[in-house]
């Protein structure tokens, strides 16, 4: 089994089981187990995080109608982590419509609570990796986002991309050497 | 080169918790649930795509999002406001008492019980019909039981006016939120509660008018119209009947 860099062990496939079996039970497991890994994604591949934020939200929307479309059968082969991606890379090349939502929901309603020091880690590193991000070619930002922030592996990504490994992996390595060589210049 | 590596990698940004509660509100997988002035108190108002799914006069939003995803299995999330059609129709719904063109979700009840809940929800404001005038008006006259079993568990309590249904001698009888506030909520709309209690223990269930010699459940506005002195006071339809009167075909008590 993969180790992914979050630390935590995939469990993919136990998932697409539940989801094959029962999606609107399973579904919201779903979200909570991929939305921070997708969303740390849309923030390095989109300006704003408020962009972020509607991408993310629209991404699982789309994967919900998908799923309920899908057989059994063909959720059960699915590889999630890849597939979410093929709908969010989509979505931030501008293809699809984003809908605003119609519901705000309150303030302090969210499902869950989150700590107020987890609000602050989020403001550091920030603007200067996303700045020189953007400075790459769309194929190195994509690739490097995925592998490095989303945590899918090449395969995975040649799977959401349709792209040779190969590929991807140079566009990695050569990204990732520009990218350097970006944030290096800044210092001077 | 390892370290620009280290800072994508790092998870810094867990997802802002309007994301899930968005996903699941435009999925379908929860309702969402808005706070309104009602007639008495506040109003908590769920609703879906389908239309108003449940309703309940309680304060607190946590007991209600507790009883709701345990009754229908899907979360309820609180929104700032309901779109602005859905909401007109809420306000205006609340504001005459009458359920006129909301739409209602009755997708969790049995045939019967929606059957049940539409003739509830014709029940005019300020009025009231005792449980077996309801199972004879879904064509199931020896069904009170059941209807009393419906009423208990309305799922859209106020804006489906359960608090108009009382028993069959005219008492005011039991509400989900309590019989002090089924009398609270029939005198907010202008309902003479102490006439109908009066009536009841004295064992009055119609009314008449002795000019017209019509017959009607005293909270009728045909029977509302009498004045006093023409007014007449029956225990049984049989015995207004035996008196000359007919049944109002406004109220039909028959």
């Amino acid at each position: 089994m993969e180790i992914d860099p979050w630390g935590v062990e995939t469990v993919t496939q136990d998932l697409a089981e539940l989801l094959a079996k029962d999606l609107d039970t399973h579904f919201e497991d779903f979200v909570r187990s991929r939305q921070d890994r997708v969303y740390a994604g849309m923030l390095r591949l989109v300006r704003h995080p408020e962009d972020a934020a509607d991408l993310t939200q629209e991404t699982f929307v789309k994967a919900y109608r998908a799923l309920s479309e899908y057989s059994a059968l063909r959720i059960r082969e699915m590889s999630l982590d890849a597939w979410v991606w093929t709908i969010a890379l989509n979505l931030c090349r501008g293809k699809g419509r984003v809908k605003r939502p119609t519901l705000v929901p309150l303030e302090g309603a969210e499902l869950t609570a989150r700590s107020a020091e987890q609000e602050a880690v989020t403001r550091i590193e920030g603007d200067r990796l996303v700045t020189g991000l953007r400075r790459l070619t769309p194929p190195q930002r994509e690739t490097i986002v995925l592998h490095h922030v989303a945590g899918l592996s090449y395969r995975e990504i040649s799977e959401a991309t349709g792209k040779p490994e190969g590929t991807l992996k140079s566009n990695v390595a050569r990204g990732i050497q520009r990218l350097a060589t970006i944030l290096e210049n800044e210092h001077d | 080169m390892t370290d620009i590596i280290g800072q994508l990698e790092s998870r810094s940004e867990p997802a802002p918790g309007r994301i899930s509660a968005g996903i699941l509100l435009e999925t379908g997988l929860a309702d969402a649930v808005v706070t309104l002035d009602g007639p008495i108190g506040s109003l908590q108002v769920a609703f879906n795509d389908h239309g108003v799914s449940a309703s309940t006069l309680l304060a607190a939003t946590d007991e209600f999002q507790t009883q709701f995803e345990k009754r229908f299995g899907r979360r309820l999330i609180p929104v700032e406001a309901a779109p602005r059609r859905l909401h007109d129709r809420i306000v205006r719904a609340v504001e005459s008492s009458r359920l006129g063109s909301l739409p209602i979700d009755l997708r969790s009840s049995t045939p019967f019980q929606q059957q049940v809940l539409k003739a509830v929800a014709a029940i005019p404001p300020g009025e009231v019909r005792p449980y077996g005038w309801v199972a004879r008006a879904v064509g199931r006259p020896n069904a009170s039981r059941a209807v009393g079993m419906t009423m208990a568990t309305n799922p859209i309590p106020v804006l489906i006016p359960c608090h108009r249904v009382v028993r069959s001698d005219g008492s005011i009888g039991n509400y989900l939120f309590g019989s002090d506030t089924k009398e609270a909520l029939l005198a907010a709309e202008g309902m003479n509660v102490a006439e109908q209690v009066e009536a009841a223990r004295s064992g009055y269930r119609l009314t008449g008018s002795a000019t017209t010699h019509i017959t009607c459940f005293p909270t009728c506005r045909h029977a509302r119209r009498t004045t006093d002195r023409h007014r007449r006071w029956f225990h049984t339809m049989d015995e207004a009947v035996a008196a000359g009167y007919r049944p109002c075909k406004v109220c039909r008590p028959d």
